[in-house]
């Protein structure tokens, strides 16, 4: 076959499935987003950004982001590092670490509410070793620092093992010479993870970094489930529009401009973490 | 390739025998009621198993609930033959995607209700279904602290504030609760309730200086609700678990307490302001889309759905009222009681002020809501100045006001034209 | 990292000490994803009052109540079935058309290459919801509508960014070097293929599969508008589970999340498949 034309075969039939199922749907809904009562127009964008809510749900998705994707990334680095070095009950472990994967979110939801709520077992926990004399109110609007925090801590729970997963399959494939030399040399275990694990997972990382970033800006049911109210997410905004307003206009200019966000974070990651064609030995 | 191809076709044989299921001549119900698991299965069991012909009972949420509707009224075609939801569902709707349902022969025995369901037309575009309200409820344990002199069936807002006070000093926890979760229905509360009971308005008086008042009594209560409240959707919840004890909720949000521990909770009517006792209703309504693909079948469903047997039984499984004249066995389950209990004590008060449901917004029924929820969170979570917030949405609701050009309802006195907010 | 930093050589106290960290947070990193999943077992087996007293019982009753309620719901077992189906079908479907895609993107250079992985991630970036209604219509007009096939169309999409991602990223991990010899020795492209990087690319395999898998099985709102008859599990119990009483919600989480486990249980071995390769 064609070298030049063999790559456009292999993309082929992704490229003709999303036209299909993906781009014809996202169009229509997008071309929504431009309609105004004239033909083209940006009103509905402007609605959206003038709403007072705007700036406090893009503040905190961001946050929420900055916060949950870093940790996720050093814990999936150190689960996958710790399995790589295992050697008795790696396939358990493995598994253990990989079960909040099966989970769907609005099941993580209910779980970490069960957690949290006033009495919950958090609270239940705490009195019973006497640390607390009451419930405590964990989720009210008075410490919207603490929702946040749990939110959080459900988001890391829910989400880590699809960057781990990730992440093993890749650091399966760094050959084991590496790591010898690397201690012939006199490296440290830390020296050998920053020169040999790091720069050979790099591939990996970056895919694991994109998914999870641009899925962090879709956050959404465990938000509702632990905040409530308190903590409006974009995702949730335009849920709001689209069925309790039913403003498809709307709607979809809001999921444009997460998509914009989106997009600029995942070519800051491809620039950052480039991949070169090939691995070389 | 030969491995591929093998399992292409393994996957076209898969899909083959997954799409030639056999297709029931079941009538589709799609109802955004009853969604609860154990209703939806009394629903089934104990409601339509009675209809000949079989019954596909479907509640979904309000999202997949509308997409699927409307992608099968653009399409021309669909499998939904009934459909179930709010009042508010259906006057969003266009009243062409609905088929006429005056012909019929059954609609409900309140004009008011008859009313509503013609959305606007002059004829009935859906049968009033079945009928609920929002009523208040408490914990025994929080009876000893009611303030002296109050009598719990005839409370004012200034009472309920003393005895959720009461109940804080007391015991040291906020125990008032107040569903402000994201599912939480506090719009209709402020819609129906603290507005009617101070301003004897809703649109009219919506920045009105007795408004201000209202919002302030209301921020006077939320100093003793439980903070948490803003994760609350269903009362019955925080009822059983104890983290409330004084509760506001819709009456099928509050059953599963009194029918689990009948004994601990007492239901009770919602209390009196100034301008009276002010309530409001909730009506469900059953319609048959233009695109159904048995309309016979579904119009037998709705007749069905009619009879007086029928809406016992669909009281029994999701605690909504009839909204035909039925007569109710003794035997119903304790939350029917106490619920309906409150609801009549509340209708027959000396000062009863009941409101309407909001009409004619159309499919700006959701930004009308949004009105009142974005002043409850500005002012009572934000901590806002009260008459620069209703100043500053007095603005938006004017605009969704003329923009649908709805007239006044009920405790609102009636207006030439689109309703004005003075 | 603490563990590893700590080990210096030469120390046995250290090495101890190093080594008794590594089994320590092992050991917490477990407790941290169980212990929250042991709590929904415990409301799952608890009695309703249990689940809504306090405080809380850190033992489970085996109150099998809210499970026999499920268990005598109609229509259970089928819903199970469709939702197997729907995702073995994007299991197939995503690694089938998502593999060769990866293995372009890490291969070879061509035009278009960055507007095709943005087209990629598009389809995640953008919320299902809202493209749900366009594709309903699309799918009663071609008669694809409330079939498994059409629900697996929709899944895969969701599943394909993962699929090639993944693929990507591994057979970039794969010296392009191995191919080249393999083609000195006589291989054709296809060939060197299959006999030298699909073996070992068998682990990312596993990973896009779990995913599609997990994706389509948890996946609530184009389900619930897709089906009608033919009803996945998750339609059929999730997408009302945020109404339902307390102590079934736990126990319709829990009947959601059991399948999904047995199946990366049974999987999971492949993500390790060809670690001694891999390890030369």
């Amino acid at each position: 076959m064609n070298a030049r034309l063999l790559p456009y075969v292999l993309i082929l039939p992704v490229t003709l499935f999303l036209c299909l199922f993906f781009l014809y749907p996202f169009v229509l809904v997008a071309a929504q987003a431009f309609g105004g009562s004239d033909g083209l127009s940006l009103d509905n964008f402007r609605d959206v950004v003038s709403y007072w809510k705007f700036p406090i749900s893009l503040k905190n998705t961001m946050l929420l982001a900055a916060l949950v994707v870093p940790v996720q990334l050093a814990l999936a680095l150190l689960m996958a590092t710790m399995v790589n070095r295992m050697k008795k009950g790696r396939d358990l472990v493995l598994y253990i670490w990989t079960i909040p994967l099966g989970i769907s979110d609005l099941a993580a939801g209910i779980i970490w509410l069960a957690i949290f709520e006033q009495s919950g077992f958090l609270n239940s926990m705490m009195t019973g070793l006497g640390l607390a004399e009451g419930p405590v109110n964990f989720l009210s609007y008075q410490n919207p620092g603490l929702v946040f925090l749990a939110i959080a801590l459900a988001e890391i729970w829910r989400a880590t093992a699809i960057m781990l997963v990730i992440l093993v399959a890749g650091i399966g494939l760094i050959p084991k010479e590496y790591y010898e030399a690397a201690e012939v040399f006199g490296a440290s275990p830390w020296q050998r993870f920053l020169r040999v694990t790091l720069p050979m997972l790099r591939p990996s990382l970056q895919t694991a970094l994109i998914l999870r970033v641009v899925l962090a800006f879709e956050v959404f049911a465990v938000v509702a489930a632990l905040g409530g109210t308190l903590l409006p997410v974009l995702m949730g905004e335009i849920y709001a529009y689209q069925f309790d307003l039913q403003n498809g206009g709307a709607a979809a200019a809001m999921a444009l401009i997460v998509l914009g966000i989106s997009i600029v974070f995942t070519l800051i990651i491809l620039r950052v973490l480039r991949v070169p064609k090939g691995a070389t030995i | 390739m030969k491995s591929l191809n093998a399992l292409a076709s393994a996957v076209a044989a898969a899909a083959f025998v997954a799409s030639s299921a056999p297709l029931s001549a079941d009538v589709l119900f799609w109802s955004t009621q009853a969604r609860p698991v154990e209703e939806a299965q009394a629903m089934r069991e104990q409601v339509l198993s009675g209809f000949e012909g079989g019954v596909d009972y479907q509640p979904n949420e309000d999202g997949p609930w509308l997409t699927r509707l409307n992608a099968e009224l653009e399409a021309g075609s669909g499998s939904i033959d009934v459909l179930g939801a709010l009042h508010g569902n259906f006057s969003a709707m266009n009243p062409d995607a609905l088929t006429d349902l005056g012909g019929l022969g059954v609609s409900s025995s309140s004009e008011t209700f008859n009313g509503l369901a013609k959305l606007g037309t002059d004829t009935l575009q859906y049968v009033p279904w079945m009928q609920a309200s929002y009523i208040m409820a408490a914990s025994k344990e929080a009876l000893q602290y009611l303030p002296e002199g109050a009598d719990i069936n005839a409370l004012s807002y200034d009472q309920l504030i003393a005895w959720a006070k009461a109940v804080h000093e007391e015991t040291g926890d906020a125990k008032f609760g107040f569903p402000a979760g994201p599912k939480g229905l506090k719009h209709r509360f402020f819609q129906g309730y603290l507005y009617p009971s101070y301003t004897n308005g809703v649109v009219r008086t919506f920045a009105s200086d007795e408004a201000v008042v209202a919002w302030e009594k209301f921020r006077e209560l939320w100093q003793h609700t439980n903070p948490a409240s803003t994760n609350f959707s269903f009362m019955q919840e925080q009822l059983l678990n104890g983290d409330a004890w004084i509760v506001f909720d819709h009456t099928s949000r509050l059953a599963q307490a009194f029918n689990e521990r009948p004994d601990d909770f007492v239901a009770f009517p919602a209390p009196a302001g100034p301008t009276g006792r002010g309530f409001m209703p909730v009506l469900a309504g059953l319609a048959i889309p233009s695109t159904a693909p048995d309309p016979e079948a579904a119009k037998a469903l709705v007749a069905y759905m009619l009879k007086p047997e029928t809406q016992i039984a669909t009281l029994r499984a999701t605690n909504f009222f009839p909204v035909v004249d039925a007569e109710l066995p003794d035997d119903l389950p304790p939350s029917v009681k106490a619920s309906g209990a409150a609801v009549a004590k509340m209708s027959a008060a000396p000062d009863a002020n009941p409101g309407l449901l909001p009409a004619g917004l159309g499919d700006k029924g959701g930004d009308f809501n949004r009105v009142f929820v974005d002043s409850f969170e500005r002012i009572i979570l934000g901590g806002q100045d009260i008459r620069r917030v209703l100043d500053d949405q007095k603005g938006r609701l004017a605009a969704i006001m003329e923009e649908t050009g709805a007239p006044c309802w009920a405790p609102d006195a009636p207006s030439d034209g689109a309703c004005p907010v003075e | 990292m603490t563990d590893t930093a700590v080990l210096l050589p030469d120390q046995g106290q250290t090495r101890k000490t190093g080594r008794w960290l590594y089994a320590a947070s092992v050991t917490l990193l477990c407790a941290w994803v169980i212990v929250p999943l042991y709590f929904l077992l415990i409301n799952t087996l608890s009695s309703p009052e249990t689940v809504n007293s306090f405080p809380k019982s850190f033992v489970p009753e085996f109150d099998l109540g809210s499970l026999t309620f499920f268990a005598g719901f109609q229509g259970m077992l089928t819903a199970l079935k469709n939702s197997i189906v729907v995702a073995f079908l994007t299991m197939v479907m995503s690694i089938l058309i998502g593999a060769p895609a990866g293995y372009a993107l890490s291969r070879f250079e061509f035009r278009g290459k960055e507007a095709f992985r943005l087209l990629i991630l598009l389809t995640r970036a953008f919320p299902l919801p809202l493209l749900a209604l366009p594709l309903a219509v699309m799918f009663i007009r071609t008669g694809l509508d409330d079939t498994a096939f059409g629900l697996a169309l929709v899944h895969t999409t969701l599943a394909i960014p993962f699929a090639v991602l993944i693929t990507f990223s591994l057979f970039s991990g794969i010296p392009v070097e191995l191919e080249e010899a393999a083609w000195t020795l006589g291989c054709t492209r296809l060939t060197a293929f299959t006999k030298v990087v699909l073996p070992l690319i068998l682990p990312g395999i596993t990973a896009s599969a779990i995913f599609a898998f997990v994706i389509s099985w948890n996946e609530v709102f184009a389900a619930a508008v897709l089906t009608i008859e033919n009803r996945t599990l998750t339609a059929f119990l999730l997408q009302t589970l945020g109404e339902a009483p307390l102590h079934l919600k736990f126990a319709g989480g829990f009947i959601l999340v059991v399948p999904a486990l047995i199946f990366i249980f049974a999987v999971r071995k492949y993500l390790f498949a060809m670690w001694g390769i891999a390890n030369r």
